[in-house]
């Protein structure tokens, strides 16, 4: 198995993974950012997946992947069972983000989250101006089929850490292109389309 | 390595009173005497000791001992894994994943399977002679899942094979995985329990006892004593054969494959004859299965899956079986079996979660019931394939060239 280039964000977010340490990547989709782990940074990753057929195609991949949702099977874990939990564009599709959160960082000692902003400029254009629910490249959805029941901005992200006593570590904003941008929090919680939290517990 | 697994003569009191059946299988296997110096403590309490062991093997050990794989046999199944039945003369029972080319390639790995403590294939079981050269019948003791898995250690600590690549096995094979990560957790590298669940379930058992009962009712069953008669309960064996062949298929299989359809006539016969196609084929089922099947042999096992509750032995919490284990896991079920349905492998899942072990898990979709894990299931092939290459990567063991 050899892993090639993968999406940019999930780029962002093996980055901030130490080599050789243990990871849990929570809807882990094809497994792409978890091939990535274990090929190039030897890290024990392991993945959940809702749909049993990315569960199958990870495993027939040689990684080690169950299926399950964030809401309800993180809580099967014991307390810091690994260095990092990983929720990338997952977040705003749980039933409870919160209790998410606050699993991720007992099961794991940090929790890696990215998520689109929902503050975007491009977000607040369409509905200020067409008066209509967004539909942008990173949130493609009709407001009928969404699965994101819970989106969020950037600051609302950085008031849910900050409620819940959450530090963090590094924020990181992308722009429409995926590029790191980098900006005073204003700035970024209008130009930002999508960011990646790495926190820890305090 | 040769010579460790040469095949001793059979004979010695320990091989007096064969049944045919054995004789035959014993020629064409590998055996061991084992437990002389060291007798096997049961479950029980008993202590059994010298005892047989019959296996087969495919492939070779490699230098540093790193390739063997541990297949566990199901409950009527046996050793003859991928080659011609010696009894039945059909093909070996997962010949569709062990063989030259197949997911568990002998030219890769050294290929292991037992024929269980209590079975009727060349181990001891109720068939055997006690110490006192009298037939063991319903006085061999009650043997378990963690005492056949004993055997099958002490067979390996025999061979001089210090750990194993991996263990896999469906249904009661899925069992004895399942014990063998929990009791030995550093003699198995990857563990792959089929179709199985952490303990048996009151229906499961509800089952196997009607079957138990069936043989019991049988007037040529004797106490258990009908060796001495001549005698075989095969009635009884073999209603226990049609029962138990039932849990393991599925109503859309059933349905699919038999329907209504009338056997060898056009019109309902109005009598108790096998007019439908599915009454002729439970009866056949049945009827084969006397001829390759000890009846005590059948009440031993299906107790010791009864018994089998892995949560219990380690105070309640199945986690705990799992506590800090090294195994790596990769767990199948089949989405129309009714016997081990999909939620007891999530329990025994969630439990591995707890101790935070490494595990995958998939599901296979698959209409042919329990039976499915015997049969040709491409997507449990590839998956598999990918467990195994993933885990052989881990373990260092080189590809076939």
């Amino acid at each position: 198995m050899t892993a090639t280039a993968i999406r940019v964000d999930l780029q962002l977010i093996a980055d901030m993974v130490d080599p050789s340490t243990r990871a849990l990547d929570v809807g882990c989709g094809d497994g792409s950012l978890l091939a990535y782990l274990v090929n190039f940074k030897r890290v024990d990753a392991r993945g959940m997946e809702l749909s049993q057929t990315g569960v199958n195609a990870c495993v027939a991949n040689g990684l080690s992947v169950i299926q399950g949702d964030a809401d309800a099977d993180l809580r099967d874990y014991p307390d810091d069972a690994f260095d990092y939990v990983i929720l990338s564009q997952t977040l705003q599709a749980t039933r409870e983000p919160r209790e998410v959160l606050r699993q991720m960082l007992r099961v794991g000692k940090r929790a890696i989250v990215s998520f689109p902003n929902f503050a975007h400029w491009q977000v607040r254009l369409r509905l200020v101006f067409g008066g209509r629910m967004p539909e942008t490249p990173s949130l493609p959805y009709k407001w009928y089929d969404t699965p994101n029941i819970h989106l969020c901005s950037i600051d609302d992200f950085r008031g849910l850490c900050r409620d819940m006593g959450v530090r963090i570590e590094r924020a990181i904003v992308l722009d429409r292109n995926s590029k790191p941008i980098s900006l005073p929090p204003l700035l970024a919680n209008l130009l930002g389309e999508q960011a990646v939290f790495m926190l820890k517990r305090d | 390595m040769e010579a460790a697994i040469d095949k001793p003569p059979i004979e010695g009191p320990l091989f007096d009173g064969l049944a045919d059946a054995e004789r035959k299988a014993l020629a064409r296997c590998r055996h061991a005497v084992l437990g002389v110096e060291r007798p096997l403590r049961l479950d029980c309490g008993v202590e059994l000791g010298p005892y047989r062991v019959a296996y087969q093997t495919y492939g070779t050990l490699n230098p540093d001992k790193s390739n063997a794989v541990l297949i566990c046999h199901a409950l009527t199944l046996d050793q003859f894994v991928a080659e011609q039945h010696p009894v039945t003369g059909k093909e070996g029972w997962w010949e569709s994943l062990v063989g030259p080319g197949k997911v568990l390639d002998p030219a890769r790995y050294f290929i292991i399977c037992i024929n269980v403590l209590g079975g009727c294939m060349g181990t001891t079981g109720p068939l055997a002679q006690d110490p006192a050269g009298q037939p063991w019948n319903l006085r061999f003791p009650v043997v378990t899942i963690a005492d056949m898995v004993r055997a099958q250690a002490a067979l390996l600590d025999h061979l001089g094979i210090p750990d194993l690549f991996c263990v896999i096995g469906g249904s009661m094979g899925g069992m004895q995985v399942l014990e063998w990560a929990a009791s030995n957790p550093s003699r198995v590298f990857s563990a792959v329990p089929i179709a199985c669940a952490a303990r048996h379930s009151a229906q499961n058992i509800a089952f196997h006892e009607v079957g138990r009962q069936a043989i019991m009712a049988d007037p040529e069953w004797k106490g258990g004593d009908y060796r001495l008669h001549h005698t075989v309960p095969a009635r009884g064996l073999s209603v226990a054969r049609m029962t138990a062949h039932i849990t393991y298929l599925s109503e859309q299989a059933l349905q699919r494959k038999f329907g209504r359809a009338l056997q060898d006539r056009d019109a309902l016969g109005f009598g108790f004859d096998a007019d439908f196609q599915v009454e002729s084929y439970l009866r056949y089922q049945g009827s084969t299965f006397v001829d390759r099947f000890d009846a005590n042999s059948y009440l031993y096992i299906t107790r010791a899956m009864d018994y089998f509750d892995l949560a219990s032995a380690h105070g309640g919490v199945l986690a705990n079986a799992f506590k800090g284990t090294p195994t790596r896991f990769c767990l199948f079920s089949f989405t129309s079996d009714w016997l081990f349905p999909t939620r007891e492998s999530r329990e025994i899942v969630h439990a591995l979660n707890a101790a935070a072990a490494n595990v995958s898990f998939v599901e296979v979709e698959s209409d042919k019931g329990h039976d499915a894990f015997l049969l040709d299931e491409p997507e449990m092939f590839r998956t598999l394939a990918g467990f195994l290459k993933g885990a052989a990567a881990v373990r260092g063991l080189k590809d076939v060239p």
